[in-house]
């Protein structure tokens, strides 16, 4: 009996490895709802566009994409990914947005050796010296925004800025970035708490030190906030506004409409990229999901067409995984944001824009690429890491 | 730090107090009258700018919105009392807190079903969308004046309605004995209905003047509940008196907190150091001060019935 048993078990291993040669098994853990949920949307329809232009496959295997919810809760994230490495036995990873939900992951994701790419999360530690064969970003590290508009404003001769941020550690991150680029001088500091609904104060503060411009860092509804309230009181038209791409993602601009107008913002991508994969990316994306794309969607969809090029690259054989590795470091693939490597930590050695939204013929606000401040851009960690 | 600026957060504590009072206001009569302790009121204000930036962007008039806002979220209110909170009254603290717990998760989740996960826009209509030059060299929005008007106009209103009319009188006569009221005649179920719906319209209020100023979004009620709840311990519970001090209370120090404390304690301390302390600082203001309120008056600065 025992014996039985045993040769069903093996028989079901064997056929289960069989089988895992012939698809390839993606699992997607974002933040779909709850106030973050708009970015994690936004990947997964990039993402799910990428797997469509790929003919529903991954290098010629039939894909299946298993999609989870990880609420914005470190805790949910850790389970499912628990869930997807253990049960479904996934082949990648890929989808989180916020750095919390990374940390709380990747000792499961990476300790099992799972490849993972991240379309959006790109912790200063991966990339310096805690950077880790299993991850790829085909995103930024998360300062890497802030160090464009910190170059942007120095070359822009400013030496009184005003700088408003919330107070934790990745607002801090983020100014710390740009405090590497920018050689000024200071109007003034804000640090708000984390979650402020009202910026009056803050507004007070900078109408009363006559900055020569402003930077700003507060992401999500903060800064929805803000825009809407700055634009009330009136002081878009005293003093210049510069900010990081995600204050102003295309959802954004659609969203809060006019107070982002004129608003200075960097990125490594943009709608109006001139290239083959990106016109096709923006054209395709408006006519399945009646939108047009943002970052977010861009980061998503490169994360999916990179496994392509991996998968292919490798002929299916996912099981070798110094192979797998490899061909995910080539990046064998057209880039929307236009041509990118990745550098030795697993991070892009790549282009940053400067943009500036305005009113498109359709009366739309879009982003329009007005420079380009970095070329072939490496982050400040990759020196310390060890790869 | 000149009197200008001075006299702007002045009036920036006066607006941020007053919002808070146009929601403190409705979970006070809720809470103090009726004994319920509701945590889906943060909901109804995300429902009531949710419909009114909705009307306005059908109508295209931000009054008209406002209007018809005000009117369906307190049918929606009075809906969700009937039937839900009815059978709750009776039941202790915790059964009403699970209840309405629950009703945040379907209301989030019905909301995103409904609308979508990108938050909405809701504009100033353009007569009140400048500024006014109140002292030379004070401009302020005229929109924020609006607020601390329509804030003041309310307060006075509900002090009228409770303190002078007999509506009032059935109001605070049930709240004091419900039997008591009751054997005198009074229909204690559909006065609490009409209370609860007056309070869903004082949020669809709050909701209709804050969503020019803040995101129209999933969630935006739970982040403005918590100081909602201070203001009304702060005030005392069940008070109204309490809830208006002490939304100006908590508005003033909250914005004082924020604009000078950070100025100060760099003049008293080294700059790393008061650079570390003075946001972390600013942050905690609104709590310091109900941890003092109630070392020194456990049950809020005006409690009930006093």
């Amino acid at each position: 009996m025992k014996k039985t048993l045993l040769c069903i078990a093996l028989a079901g291993a064997l056929s289960a490895s069989a089988q895992a040669a012939d698809k390839i098994k993606v699992g997607f853990i974002s933040t779909l709802s709850g106030p973050g949920g708009v970015l994690g949307g936004a990947i997964r329809d990039g993402f799910q566009l990428g797997l469509d232009h790929a003919g529903g496959k991954l290098g010629g295997l039939p894909a299946e994409l298993i999609v989870e919810d990880d609420q914005q809760k470190p805790d949910v994230a850790k389970q499912l990914a628990d869930k997807l490495i253990k049960r479904d036995k996934v082949d990648f990873m890929t989808g989180i947005v916020f750095q919390n939900i990374m940390q709380a992951v990747q000792g499961t994701v990476l300790g099992a050796e799972t490849y993972y790419v991240s379309p959006n999360t790109g912790p200063s530690n991966l990339a310096g010296a805690g950077c880790n064969p299993y991850f790829f970003a085909v995103s930024w590290v998360s300062d890497s925004y802030s160090e464009a508009t910190g170059k942007t404003m120095t070359d822009k001769g400013l030496n009184k800025v005003f700088v408003i941020a919330p107070n934790y550690p990745g607002g801090m991150d983020v100014v710390n970035g740009f405090k590497r680029y920018y050689k000024g001088g200071y109007a003034g500091e804000a640090y708000t708490k984390l979650g402020q609904l009202d910026y009056a104060v803050e507004i007070s503060q900078i109408r009363a030190a006559k900055p020569d411009a402003v930077f700003f860092f507060l992401p999500g509804g903060m800064g929805v906030n803000f825009l809407k309230q700055w634009h009330q009181a009136g002081m878009g038209k005293e003093f210049p506004l510069f900010g990081t791409g995600w204050s102003f993602d295309q959802d954004t601009l659609a969203a809060v409409g006019e107070p982002t107008e004129f608003a200075l913002n960097t990125s490594h991508w943009n709608l109006d990229l001139d290239n083959p994969a990106n016109k096709k990316f923006v054209a395709d994306f408006e006519k399945k999901y009646k939108r047009l794309p943002n970052e977010f969607a861009a980061q998503g969809y490169d994360a999916a067409r990179l496994l392509d090029a991996a998968v292919r690259d490798v002929k299916g054989k996912v099981e070798d995984k110094a192979a797998l590795g490899a061909a995910l470091k080539a990046a064998n693939f057209e880039s929307v944001r236009g041509a990118f490597k990745f550098n030795k930590n697993n991070f892009p050695i790549q282009n940053y824009y400067l943009r500036q939204v305005r009113k498109d013929d359709k009366g739309r606000f879009v982003n329009k690429t007005v420079g380009t401040i970095f070329t072939d851009h490496q982050d400040a960690y990759v020196s310390a890491c060890k790869m | 730090m000149n009197w200008i600026f001075f006299f702007e957060q002045c009036l920036n504590g006066l607006q941020f107090g007053l919002m808070l009072f146009l929601l403190v206001a409705g979970l006070t009569l809720i809470f103090g009258i009726m004994d319920l302790i509701n945590l889906a009121h943060g909901s109804l204000y995300m429902i009531g700018a949710y419909l009114v930036a909705t009307f306005a962007q059908a109508s295209g008039s931000f009054m008209l919105a406002v209007a018809l806002g005000l009117v369906a979220t307190a049918i929606i209110g009075m809906a969700v009392e009937v039937l839900v909170l009815r059978g709750l009254y009776k039941r202790d603290h915790l059964s009403q807190v699970l209840a309405t717990f629950a009703l945040i998760l379907i209301a989030n989740e019905t909301t995103r079903a409904i609308w979508g996960v990108q938050p909405l826009s809701l504009s100033v209509p353009a007569a009140l969308s400048g500024s006014v030059e109140l002292l030379p060299g004070l401009h302020y929005s005229t929109f924020r004046l609006v607020i601390i008007a329509v804030g003041l106009a309310v307060a006075a209103l509900l002090y009228f309605v409770v303190v002078r009319t007999r509506v009032g009188m059935l109001v605070r006569a049930g709240a004091s004995n419900r039997q008591m009221a009751t054997a005198m005649g009074t229909n204690i179920k559909w006065l609490f209905t009409a209370v609860f719906g007056a309070g869903a319209m004082l949020c669809a209020l709050a909701g209709a003047m804050l969503g020019p100023l803040l995101a129209v979004q999933v969630g935006m009620g739970e982040n403005i509940l918590i100081l909602a709840f201070v203001t009304v311990v702060i005030g005392g519970i069940g008070s109204m008196r309490g809830a208006f001090i002490g939304a100006l209370l908590v508005g003033v120090v909250d914005t004082f907190g924020r604009a000078f404390i950070p100025t100060l304690l760099r003049t008293a301390l080294p700059p790393s150091l008061a650079d570390a302390a003075g946001p972390s600082l600013a942050a905690i203001t609104t709590y310091l001060l109900m941890v003092v309120v109630l070392f020194w008056k456990p049950q809020g600065l005006f409690p009930a019935g006093s």
